[in-house]
């Protein structure tokens, strides 16, 4: 048995409302609930659901830019300790949404990229000219990027840019957030590319962020879908769009234009999503869902293994 | 809404709190015997020992604070020795004509400062844009005191139009007609500054509001450029200039101190300068305690002016 | 470097530069000059008028030189003004960068505290300073410096909370940085241009300030004065003698607007977005330039772009955002446009009513002809009343394209009232009915909500009833549905393929998503760089790419169900449209790009109902296969 990359057991967060001077407290929204999940290593494990179900708020627990509620998250075997970010910073890192934001915009490329080097590695000058020369040339980017600014580069660039940077570190662990949402297709698939060869080169485990069904199909070894916090339905790449189980992941799937297959509304009635102030008793799901009975009203279903290497959250899963 | 002012009201008090706290503190920096210092060099021992036992100066700090508060509170704001009346009596008789003059003169530049704005916004680069910007940078630029000056030496000595100084005449009726004519030099020129700054805000203002997308959505429906200039983007402007107005107010007030000594007006502003110059640190205490207090007041009225302008703020 | 040349640009920043460098010059220069000694008293010789003898300003009540004071005065006040601006920026961005930077309770007790002082109106506090600490220049300058701190520590204050939830922050942070770290290489330096900025906006403002406390007679005290005090005490002989007031008020008000008209130029070389441009105020219709060849009207649609071309000028650059496009639209029909950003999709759509934000933007070739009407050139009058009314637009964010502060049933009614008069009642019923017509539930209540009171999906559903409104022949939708999940953007879609049946509409439809355009679009035309690569059916050009672009574009877009794979990735980049290479703009990426694809126009042929810019297309049996 191996221990697994990451590992979380019950992690949520529940973001305060703040107090109102007078009125009572307040529970706060609950942006993630209890979730456990291991993510083996050398996996990428997806995660994938729309805006606002926890997805970025799970990413940002686990590289500890924001603590959480309950549960714990163990990196190779490790309980998560951010005290000291010179050590925390080595274990697990981060590759943002926005790559023009995530890079300091007064600062040039070589001063981004020694950051890490120096902070973390505590590299001398000459070793890090060596370093950063060796990790451009794996991203494939130009040595003479190293004396510009961020505004200079176009969205691709700057995410090879981001992703130089988390190499630097030489986690291995690398948490994507919706790493090519900002990017235009054709140079999204060169960013996904570049992440394959990387992860097969240097043996990294990713847990990649997105909204997008097929690029996390693309790209996963297996698949979450996050539905309003929670994980609803987990399984291996190729059979979680291909057969779900749980009735939102059939709607994404049906949701998710294709060409060929003709227009028509997924869901007859115009449903909203639920609201975080004022959650739902029982199943988040159940306003939206056509199989929807009294136990879900009642009971809010947890995930359970269907069949191999399948979970779902639903009291009355479709087929299998 | 009336959940909403009552709110605010409510947040008001640790302000006021903190503002007497403040206001207590500075007082207490003064160096010296505070007796002494409050009641001059010419003060009487026993005017001295009196004063003390009335203030409790002998005793803590903490104390004597909470003693000045619960007299305030009372409406005991003390005794001016310079004045020889009750500080409260003095304070308000000054403040209504500080009013005349601070009101109208910020009604006068909130209107103009908002139009000026908004035209040169909506003619950017052009020749009244230009105009506009240069008026504004000269009137931001003029300290109000020499612009006072300037005015009286035009207007009063020189043209002979209206009065060079006061706010009634000192024979004759004081109808509504003389105040007027007392009142619009200083007026004028206590707004000045204002509505420099306004106009300013008011065009950057404009100018963020006019590249947002909303605009761009009125224009493709076909709304007029009247329409989209004062319905569509001004409106979403004053969102921003609101509280500019609410700042804008307390400079108003401030410049009315330099306005009322050029023009001799008896207003507040030329009270608290005479009572510091004679170190009547009661009527400079209470005064600015007073003043204060009522522009906590006024910011309350712009905070729910802003909320009825902008559904987005919970109420 | 960039930010002194944007300054020397601008000519009244250069003017307030050389005002102010010459004052500061002679401030500096004060004691080596041949003045008469400013405080010496000489009363045989009071009020000396100006140009009298060894007197070229005059003597002020006391017989001392003007001149002398004068000089000596500046001196004074500008050293207070800047040595207070100085204070109170440090102090105040001090207290701003920590309150920002670590939030939470710190936040709330340093703010707290901070909002206490900007209770005082300004001068109050500055007078009970003064008060307790008695009459004086020393007095007044930290008077007027402490009251501006607070200024500057809520102005830093908000920048700094933006930055620090900037993700370069949490980069930082995960690069192994420190608190004390980030602050001063991450926060510091993208701080201090707001700080610079805030600084000289305000300085002139100080040294107001500290002459209008002196003018009280608070500040400076004699026999030493500076401008303030000078004013003061000439103030008794205004009338008399006016030359006394005049000469140090007149200097208060060049220092002033010399730093003034400098600040304005130090911000407006700072910030970032007046480089860009983007502070402009977009006309009410883009410019078309005088340049512009119109094109002759043919064919039978309803809508037809002929050879349309709009640039971008910024500066000195010009952006060929859209460079020649033809296209048309027959009534009940769908026209997809697609394209990657940078593409010119977007402006295209725009371009049809108008719509580009000018300037920067500019038509300079083309037309556009509706009904056989050219709308590039217009009068804006007519361009107005054809918008909404015959041609109506969807556009992409509905959070950002509905007015926040109107109730989405008045926008409504706006669009028709825009075009023709409409009583209240009956305004309210059709608002109603268009809220029904796009199946939003409960249309009666939710016609009185404001947009943030909607969710993203249904935001976007009044932004199509808007659309109809007033039953337009051609609707642009430009992304409608890019800003929305993808269940969400299932239904919209579906909403207007039943609307577009329903109405015999004619619909442009831009997106960059292929999934989409098979959906919905009868028609397809491709854009690259500016220009139509390829056009024609949705379902022959989605079976057949024939354009290298289009078939590789399709190729890197994973589809769902396909498992695990690796893409079949476009290397390089798009090419900047205000540096287009001669020839195919696609060629530098183009695996099949030969000498010829690189040098000359390649047209646009048209084969049967298809079109191409290719000279080395696919060919039908590799694009089938």
């Amino acid at each position: 048995m191996t221990t697994p990359a990451l590992r979380l057991d019950t992690l949520s967060k529940t973001f305060p409302l703040g107090r109102s001077l007078f009125g009572p407290e307040r529970p706060g929204v609950r942006a993630v609930h209890p979730i456990t999940l291991d993510v083996m290593p050398g996996e990428t494990l997806g995660i994938v659901g729309e805006s606002g179900c926890g997805k970025s708020t799970l990413a940002r627990m686990l590289v500890g830019l924001i603590p959480p509620t309950t549960g714990t998250i163990e990196i190779e075997g490790a309980a998560l300790d951010n005290a000291d970010p010179a050590v925390f910073g080595k274990r697990i890192q981060y590759v943002f949404q926005d790559p023009i934001s995530s890079l300091n915009p007064r600062k040039t490329i070589r001063q981004i990229m020694e950051a890490p080097l120096k902070l973390l590695h505590g590299m001398d000058r000459a070793a890090r000219t060596t370093r950063i020369a060796e990790i451009f040339e794996t991203v494939s980017l130009r040595a003479d990027f190293l004396d510009r600014y961020p505004h200079e580069f176009s969205g691709g660039q700057a995410q090879r840019i981001g992703i130089a940077r988390a190499l630097a570190a030489e986690a291995r662990i690398l948490i994507l957030d919706e790493p090519v949402s900002a990017l235009d297709v054709s140079v999204q698939a060169q960013v996904l590319n570049l992440l394959a060869d990387l992860k097969a080169r240097l043996g990294l485990t990713y847990l990649f962020i997105s909204h997008d069904l097929a690029v996390v199909e693309a790209v996963s070894d297996r698949i979450a879908v996050l539905y309003f916090g929670s994980v609803v339905e987990l399984g291996r790449a190729e059979d979680v769009f291909r057969t779900p189980r749980h009735p939102y992941t059939k709607l994404l799937a049906d949701s998710a234009p294709v060409v060929g297959r003709p227009l028509r509304a997924p869901e007859g009635a115009e449903t909203e999503l639920p609201d975080p102030l004022n959650p739902p008793e029982g199943c988040a799901f159940r306003a939206r869902c056509p199989r929807a009975t009294d136990l879900c009203r009642k009971l809010v279903p947890t995930l359970a293994p269907a069949d191999a290497g399948h979970s779902v959250a639903c009291h009355n899963p479709l087929g299998g | 809404m009336t959940r909403y002012i009552l709110r605010r009201l409510l947040s008001a008090i640790p302000v006021l709190f903190g503002i007497s706290v403040i206001v207590f503190a500075i007082m207490a920096l003064i160096p010296g015997d505070p007796a002494l210092a409050i009641l001059g060099s010419f003060a009487t021992p026993e005017n001295v020992a009196r004063l003390n036992a009335d203030l409790g100066l002998d005793k803590p700090l903490i104390q004597q604070y909470f003693i000045w508060l619960g007299n305030m509170l009372q409406g005991d704001f003390g005794r001016s020795f310079n004045l020889n009346r009750p500080v409260l009596d003095e304070v308000l008789d000054r403040f209504n004509a500080t009013l005349v003059l601070a009101g109208t003169s910020f009604v006068l530049c909130a209107f103009l400062g908002i139009v000026a704005g908004v035209v040169s916004a909506a003619n950017q680069y052009g020749w009244a844009d230009k105009g506009i910007t240069f008026v504004v940078l000269l009137g931001i630029s003029i300290p109000s005191f020499f612009l006072g000056m300037m005015m009286i030496l035009t207007f009063a000595v020189n043209l002979r139009w209206l009065p060079a100084s006061g706010m009634w005449p000192i024979y004759g009726e004081r109808d509504l007609w003389a105040l007027l004519r007392h009142l619009t030099l200083p007026a004028l020129a206590l707004s000045v500054v204002a509505t420099g700054v306004i106009a300013r805000l008011a065009r950057s203002a404009m100018l963020e509001v006019l590249r947002q997308d909303f605009i761009r959505t009125a224009r493709a429906k076909g709304v007029h450029e009247r329409g989209v200039i004062w319905r569509h983007a001004l409106r979403a402007a004053m969102v921003s200039i609101i509280p500019i107005l609410g700042i804008q107010a307390g400079f108003v007030l401030s410049g009315a101190v330099y306005i009322e000594v050029v023009f001799q007006w008896p207003g507040i502003g030329r009270m608290l300068v005479d009572a510091i110059l004679r170190r009547d640190i009661l009527l400079v205490q209470g005064g600015v305690i007073f003043v204060a207090a009522c522009y906590v007041l006024f910011n309350i009225v712009v905070d729910v002016a802003q909320s009825l302008l902008d559904p987005r703020i919970k109420t | 470097m960039r930010s002194l040349a944007l300054l020397a640009r601008n000519r009244l920043a250069l003017g307030g530069l050389i005002v102010m460098g010459l004052v500061v010059f002679l401030a500096l220069l004060t004691p080596a000059l041949p003045l008469k000694p400013p405080n010496i008293t000489d009363t045989s010789n009071r009020f000396l008028p100006p140009f009298s003898q060894g007197a070229i300003l005059g003597t002020d009540h006391l017989g001392r030189d003007l001149l002398s004071r004068l000089m000596w005065g500046t001196r004074l006040s500008l050293a207070v003004g800047f040595a207070a601006a100085l204070i109170a920026a440090t102090i105040g961005a001090a207290i701003g960068i920590v309150a920002g930077y670590y939030g939470g309770r710190t936040d709330n007790v340093i703010m707290r505290g901070v909002d206490m002082l900007m209770a005082f109106p300004y001068i109050l506090l500055a007078l009970a300073i003064v008060a307790a600490l008695g009459p004086g220049l020393i007095n007044a300058l930290v008077a007027v410096a402490a009251v501006n701190i607070p200024f500057f520590a809520r102005n830093i204050r908000g920048i700094t909370v933006g930055i620090a939830h900037k993700e370069f922050v949490d980069a930082a942070r995960l690069s192994g940085m420190s608190d004390a770290r980030i602050i001063l290489t991450e926060i510091l330096p993208n701080v201090i241009p707001v700080i610079v900025i805030a600084m000289s906006t305000t300085v002139g403002w100080m040294i107001l300030e500290t002459a209008g406390l002196s003018f009280l007679g608070l500040g400076s005290q004699p026999p030493v004065a500076d401008l303030g005090s000078m004013l003061g005490e000439a103030r008794a002989a205004l009338i008399t003698n006016p030359h006394t007031s005049i000469v140090p008020g007149l200097m208060i008000l060049v220092i002033v607007m010399a730093i003034n008209l400098l600040g304005d130029g130090i911000r407006d070389a700072l910030d970032p977005r007046l480089k860009s441009g983007a502070l402009n105020r977009p006309l009410p219709a883009t410019l078309v330039a005088p340049s512009r060849q119109p094109a002759a009207q043919h064919a039978d649609a309803i809508l037809t772009l002929d050879n349309l071309q709009t640039q971008f000028h910024v500066k000195d650059r010009v952006y060929r955002a859209v460079g020649g496009v033809s296209l048309s639209v027959k009534p009940g029909e769908c026209l997809g446009i697609i394209g990657e950003s940078g593409s010119g999709k977007s402006v295209t759509a725009l371009s049809v009513m108008g719509l580009v934000a000018s300037p920067p933007g500019i038509i300079t070739g083309g037309s556009v002809h509706y009904q056989g009407e050219d709308l590039v050139g217009a009068p804006y009058r007519r361009l107005r009343t054809l918008r909404g009314r015959e041609v109506a637009y969807i556009f992409q964010d509905p959070q950002a394209t509905l007015h926040p502060l109107y109730r989405v049933g008045d926008q409504l009614i706006e669009a028709i009232t825009a075009h023709r008069p409409l009583s209240r009642d009956e305004g309210r019923r059709k608002a109603i009915d268009l809220l029904d017509a796009v199946r939003i539930p409960n249309a009666s209540a939710r016609v009185n909500d404001y947009p943030h009171e909607m969710s993203g999906g249904m935001r976007q559903r009044v932004g199509i009833a808007m659309a109809l409104a007033n039953d337009p022949e051609v609707i642009i939708a430009d992304e409608p549905t890019t800003a929305l999940d993808v269940t969400v953007q299932a239904q919209i879609l579906s909403l207007l393929d039943d609307l577009r049946r329903e109405r015999g509409l004619a619909i442009v439809f831009i997106t960059h998503d292929f999934g989409v355009v098979g959906q919905l679009c009868d028609r397809v035309a491709v854009m690259y760089a500016g220009r139509i690569v390829e056009q024609g059916p949705t379902r022959a050009i989605l079976d057949a790419p024939r354009h290298p672009y289009t078939a590789r574009l399709m190729a890197c877009v994973p589809e769902l169900g396909g498992g695990k794979r690796r893409l079949d990735a476009i290397p390089g980049l798009p090419p900047a449209v205000d540096d287009l290479p001669p020839g195919c703009a696609f060629a530098p990426r183009c695996d099949r790009a030969t000498e010829t694809c690189r040098t000359g126009e390649i047209p646009l042929d048209k084969v049967g109902d298809r079109a191409l810019r290719c000279l080395h297309p696919v060919t039908m049996t590799e694009a089938v296969s």
